[in-house]
């Protein structure tokens, strides 16, 4: 298997344990709805960790250098920069609420010494450049030092400013506004690798865009039918190849993934590929068409494959098969039987995300009760992991979690009736090259490691 | 000079961010030129802004044309180098901007240099950079020596043009043209054309779209031989690619490539291996690639002649002129002109007006507005006669258009119309049309009469608006509409210049003073306007003085945007908030009005 091996054991074999470092967010019990983390991402470096937030926040986290004096902490994640990118607004003509709960927050590859992300809500994207700052100019000609402009007339004198040292400031600011462009509720944004553009993605259609040029985007999906009576399916995740500039995916909510080579046409609502496993006639059910839905579909870094994750599984597909996936991982099986009630209390219609390792050999993604699971992928194995303020002591290892089902329940299991369906991991992050993962746990994002040995 | 300022504040705010804001500053550099300015400049290069780092790339090439040659390897090359082997790619972008400014006056030993960096940035790791190259690939090739652009350039560009990523190919294709020109026939043949080939046929649409793009240049780069032979095969395939965008870009570029054909056995290329893909592309089922055809396919008649146009060229312009997207028909029509020449525009006639009038009654006002402006066009093209006959009803029927743009525009075509056809064709045609509208009950065509009287006052001259369209603007003023009346005050102030002085005295002022005690105030603001305007002009006409003394009149160049009302609703009610002016100008002006009304919705 091309890229697999390397990198450990990510799923808790005999290699190395995961194990605590670190979590982040307020202990009380009662969350408010604004610090519900929203979106959980990585840059491409691995240095810095940023979510988003339902509140509109963004947080970023860099990881701190190591440190000599003290050679058993290795570099924590510590806030590096917090700011408001989205705003409530009020859509006066279609009488709608556009709430700042941020979707999606992407990275772009680190062009100079600032940093830059995308990060959108459900109708806006905004591109931000987040820098550091330790010189401050001084003595400007036309205001004064707190910032209130001169009155010109009474200026008599050019001075040159001079940069004074002070501490260092982390600076975010708003580069570009994308808006406009989206009827519908954008679920994704995914820059190419060419670098210049990038696309974002709304239950119908798809937008490409180019960084630099905020008042025109193409629009390259479109699944609208012209009788909205028609409508089947809605897209519900796209992405860009990790390097082949032309290729992009998007699932749909009837469990589908289609490929599209943008080289073939400058519309391609006519995919190239078309992924699609055969349904088992005999588990069809009621709610067949709902957990077949995508959630989340990533290309793993090597390009070669890519998962996707339903309700109740995450399958790996390699791009060259169309007909099945190479690979499918049961996410919560046990939760088979209990669909009726997680449709009443509408937890069926969660959108949990996966990611992958950063040598494509592991995946990870998320479930109920605060448990997030991890696959092998070489060696089969499996794991199931709590994040919890428990046994949230420094370097305390994780035990691996078993639900019970049915029959007797052993020491150590959790029956699925007490499972607690309020506490559900929806999005996780690995960094793109070490075993360090972040995981959203409501308003708490945990960060484990390896441990080291 | 403020050039001491300029080296100190730029590094100090290319440090901070904000690039936008950088802009001023290097537009500011850029206009001081001075050698000092180059390290400000250089760190204005790095910045991650794209409008920032060109303004500063453009002001590096300039500022490299003052240095001396000893300086410019001095100063000005380990600059560049600097900027090449930088750490981000914004610094080895720029630095692909200036390659080939420094190298035509460095050293032998320095220009090896400079040719190994280009080489290394255009195989760099980002996108970005080997973008920045490509597209310079062109411009350093022209200043590099013959033997250099073969053994160095046609490599590089040949791995550009199989780069993975699209955007870098197809910028390969601009560099192209530029490396053409350098090279003889048979190195062509042998260095170039492969990729060009290759290129054309290229998986990626927005590369084919380059070449399609940029045919002509290519057509003439590469000479006629090799057009034949090559470029007109891979011009029909454009002209019959699967992505409709290419197709649209190739038949952008139908009648230049016809056009720049050796002229000797041109006509027998383009009606052989042309125009059949031509034929096919009339009835495509894009409609912007018919509308890209009927843009330019006119123009084919000049070069293929009478015959060749009558029997072939003739009927595509007829089923273009049917065509079901409006904007191809209109295409069509704008370029009568060159039809007209070369068999006249009798030929076309009969489809010409069911075209015209399906079009004129277009239910997209955009459609509507764009037949009109090619009326001029088509009238002088046609005839009075014809003109009479068949289209003067249509474009009396636009003045009473239900959109305000579509009857402004009809104003203003008449006034052209006049422009053409004369005065005299003016008085028995259209004016006592428009002036039948001032009874309409319909209160926007009376004032639509007002807008044509305004328009076409200046056209007919004294005789016909003193006899025929005062009277009617005069007997207008009773108006029970205030929007009527207050553009009959307009009109007078508009057609004054041309009245007499007894007409002035004698029939506008009353009416003039009489809408200044109107009890609408917006009649009594325009009809005071409209009186210091008039009575300026008959001072002047009784007391000549120079215009510079001439008062002014109080706000006469304020912007008042109509008021939209409906007829009824103009009951005097009181202004909300009054403003007394003093008014000092002129004795007529003191007799009527001592106020001013604004109302607050002006504002």
């Amino acid at each position: 298997m091309a890229g697999a091996g390397g990198g450990g054991c990510p799923a808790g074999g005999n290699d190395f344990q995961w194990c605590f470092s670190q979590v982040k967010g307020a202990i009380d019990e009662d969350v408010a709805e604004a610090d519900i983390i929203s979106t959980v991402e990585f840059n491409y470096s691995g240095d810095l960790l940023a979510t988003g937030d339902k509140g509109g926040r963004v947080v970023i986290f860099q990881r701190e250098q190591e440190n000599k004096s003290r050679p058993h902490s290795r570099g924590e994640y510590n806030v590096y920069s917090t700011f408001q990118s989205h705003e409530p607004e009020f859509d006066y003509l279609k009488s709608l609420e556009i709430e700042e709960k941020i979707n999606k927050i992407r990275w772009l590859p680190q062009q100079n010494a600032a940093h830059f992300l995308l990060s959108t809500n459900d109708k806006t994207i905004k591109l931000w450049k987040i820098s550091e700052r330790d010189k401050r100019a001084e003595g400007y000609n036309l205001k004064d030092e707190d910032g209130r402009l001169r009155d010109p007339f009474r200026i008599t004198a050019l001075r040159v400013p001079i940069l004074k040292p002070m501490d260092l400031m982390v600076e975010a600011s708003p580069r570009r506004i994308f808006a406009n462009a989206h009827t519908y509720h954008i679920n994704s944004i995914s820059v190419n690798s060419d670098h210049e553009t990038y696309l974002s993605a709304d239950d119908l259609r798809i937008n490409l865009w180019h960084l630099e040029i905020t008042d025109r985007s193409f629009n390259i999906v479109d699944i609208k039918p012209a009788n909205m009576e028609e409508l089947t399916e809605v897209i519900t995740a796209a992405e860009f190849h990790p390097h082949q500039c032309n290729v992009f995916v998007y699932s749909s909510s009837k469990g589908t993934i289609r490929l599209c080579d943008m080289r073939s046409s400058a519309l391609c609502d006519r995919h190239s590929k078309f992924f699609e496993e055969p349904e088992d006639p005999s588990s069809r059910s009621f709610f067949s068409e709902i957990i077949s839905s995508i959630s989340d579909v990533k290309f793993s870094h090597s390009g070669r494959y890519m998962m996707t994750r339903d309700y109740l599984s995450v399958k790996v597909w390699d791009l060259n098969m169309e007909s099945r996936p190479v690979e499918t991982h049961q996410v919560h099986e046990y939760l088979r039987s209990k669909l009726c009630s997680l449709y009443e209390n509408d937890c069926i219609f969660d959108k949990f995300e996966c990611c992958w390792n950063g040598s494509d050999s592991a995946i990870m993604t998320g479930s109920y009760n605060n448990f997030f699971r991890m696959f092998d992928r070489n060696t089969r194995r499996d794991v199931t992991l709590e994040a919890s303020r428990e046994n949230s002591k420094p370097r305390a290892s994780l035990k691996p979690r078993k639900v019970c089902t049915g029959g007797k329940r052993k020491k150590d299991e959790i029956s699925v009736d007490s499972l607690d369906f309020n506490k559900k991991i929806l999005h996780t992050a690995w960094h793109p090259v070490e075993n360090i993962i972040a995981v959203a746990a409501t308003n708490n994002l945990y960060i484990f490691q390896d441990k080291i040995n | 000079m403020a050039g001491a300022a300029g080296p100190g504040a730029g590094p100090a705010a290319a440090g901070g961010d904000g690039d936008d804001s950088l802009y001023p500053i290097a537009v500011l550099i850029d206009e001081l030129r001075n050698e000092d300015v180059q390290p400000p400049l250089e760190s204005l290069a790095t910045v991650e802004e794209t409008v920032v780092r060109d303004k500063a790339v453009e002001s590096l090439r300039q500022i490299s044309q003052e240095h001396t040659p000893i300086a410019l390897e001095a100063h000005f090359v380990p600059l560049v180098k600097r900027l090449a082997s930088g750490d981000w790619f914004t610094s080895r972008t720029s630095a692909c901007g200036l390659f080939s400014v420094c190298y035509p006056r460095a050293s032998n030993a320095v220009k090896a240099e400079i040719r190994q960096h280009f080489r290394s940035l255009c195989s760099d790791d980002t996108p970005m950079v080997r973008r920045a190259a490509a597209s310079k690939l062109g411009e350093f090739a022209k200043v590099l020596e013959l033997a250099s652009v073969k053994s160095e350039i046609v490599p590089l560009f040949t791995n550009l043009a199989s780069d993975e990523q699209d955007s870098v190919r197809l910028l390969a294709v601009e560099a192209c043209v530029s490396i053409a020109q350098l090279l003889s026939q048979d190195d062509l043949e042998a260095l170039v054309m492969p990729t060009l080939r290759q290129a054309a046929e290229d998986k990626s649409w927005r590369v084919r779209y380059m070449v399609a793009d940029k045919f002509s240049e290519l057509q003439k780069a590469v000479g006629p031989k090799i057009t034949l032979n090559d470029l007109i095969p891979a011009f029909q395939n454009l002209l019959k690619d699967c992505e409709a965008e290419v197709r649209a870009a190739a038949a952008h570029k139908v009648k230049e490539l016809c056009e720049n054909l050796p002229i000797e056995g041109r006509e027998t290329t383009i009606m052989n291996q042309i125009l059949p893909y031509i034929k096919e592309l009339v009835s495509d089922t894009n409609q912007h690639v018919k509308s890209a055809l009927a843009s330019v396919i006119m123009g084919l008649s000049t070069i293929l002649g009478k015959e060749n146009t009558i029997e072939h060229l003739l009927p595509l312009f007829l089923a273009q002129l049917k065509d079901e997207c409006p904007e191809v028909r209109l295409n069509i029509i704008s370029n009568l002109d060159c039809v007209n020449e070369v068999i006249g525009i009798r030929q076309l006639s009969q489809s010409l007006l069911p075209a015209i009038v399906e079009l004129a009654e277009d239910a997209k006002w955009r459609v509507r507005l764009a037949i009109i402006e090619y009326m001029p066009l088509l009238a002088s093209q046609l005839g009075v006669e014809f003109f009479d006959e068949k289209l003067n009803s249509l474009c009396m029927a636009w003045l009473v258009d239900h959109v305000y743009a579509i009857r402004e525009a009809a104003t203003n075509n008449l006034m052209k119309l006049v422009q053409k056809f004369g005065t005299e064709w003016a008085q028995n045609t259209i004016v006592p049309k428009v002036l039948v509208m001032a009874n309409d009950p319909n209160y926007l065509h009376r004032m639509t009469t007002l807008f044509c009287i305004n328009a076409l006052s200046e056209t007919c001259g004294q005789e016909i608006t003193t006899k025929q369209m005062l009277p009617i603007v005069l007997k207008m003023a009773g108006d029970q509409v205030a929007n009527v009346r207050f553009n009959v005050a307009k009109s007078l102030q508009k057609i004054g210049p041309i009245l007499d002085t007894n007409a002035l005295q004698g029939e506008v002022k009353p009416v003039l003073q009489k809408l200044g005690q109107d009890e609408d105030m917006d009649v009594k603001y325009f009809a005071q306007e409209a009186i210091s305007v008039v009575a300026q002009r008959l001072r002047k006409l009784d007391f000549p003085v120079k215009d510079s003394e001439v008062p002014r009149a109080p706000g006469a160049e304020k912007n008042h945007f109509l008021r939209p009302r409906v007829p009824g609703e103009d009951t005097g009610k009181g202004p909300t908030y009054r403003l007394h002016v003093n008014t000092r100008d002129t004795l007529v002006q003191l007799e009527i009005a001592e106020l001013v009304h604004f109302s607050q919705s002006r504002d």
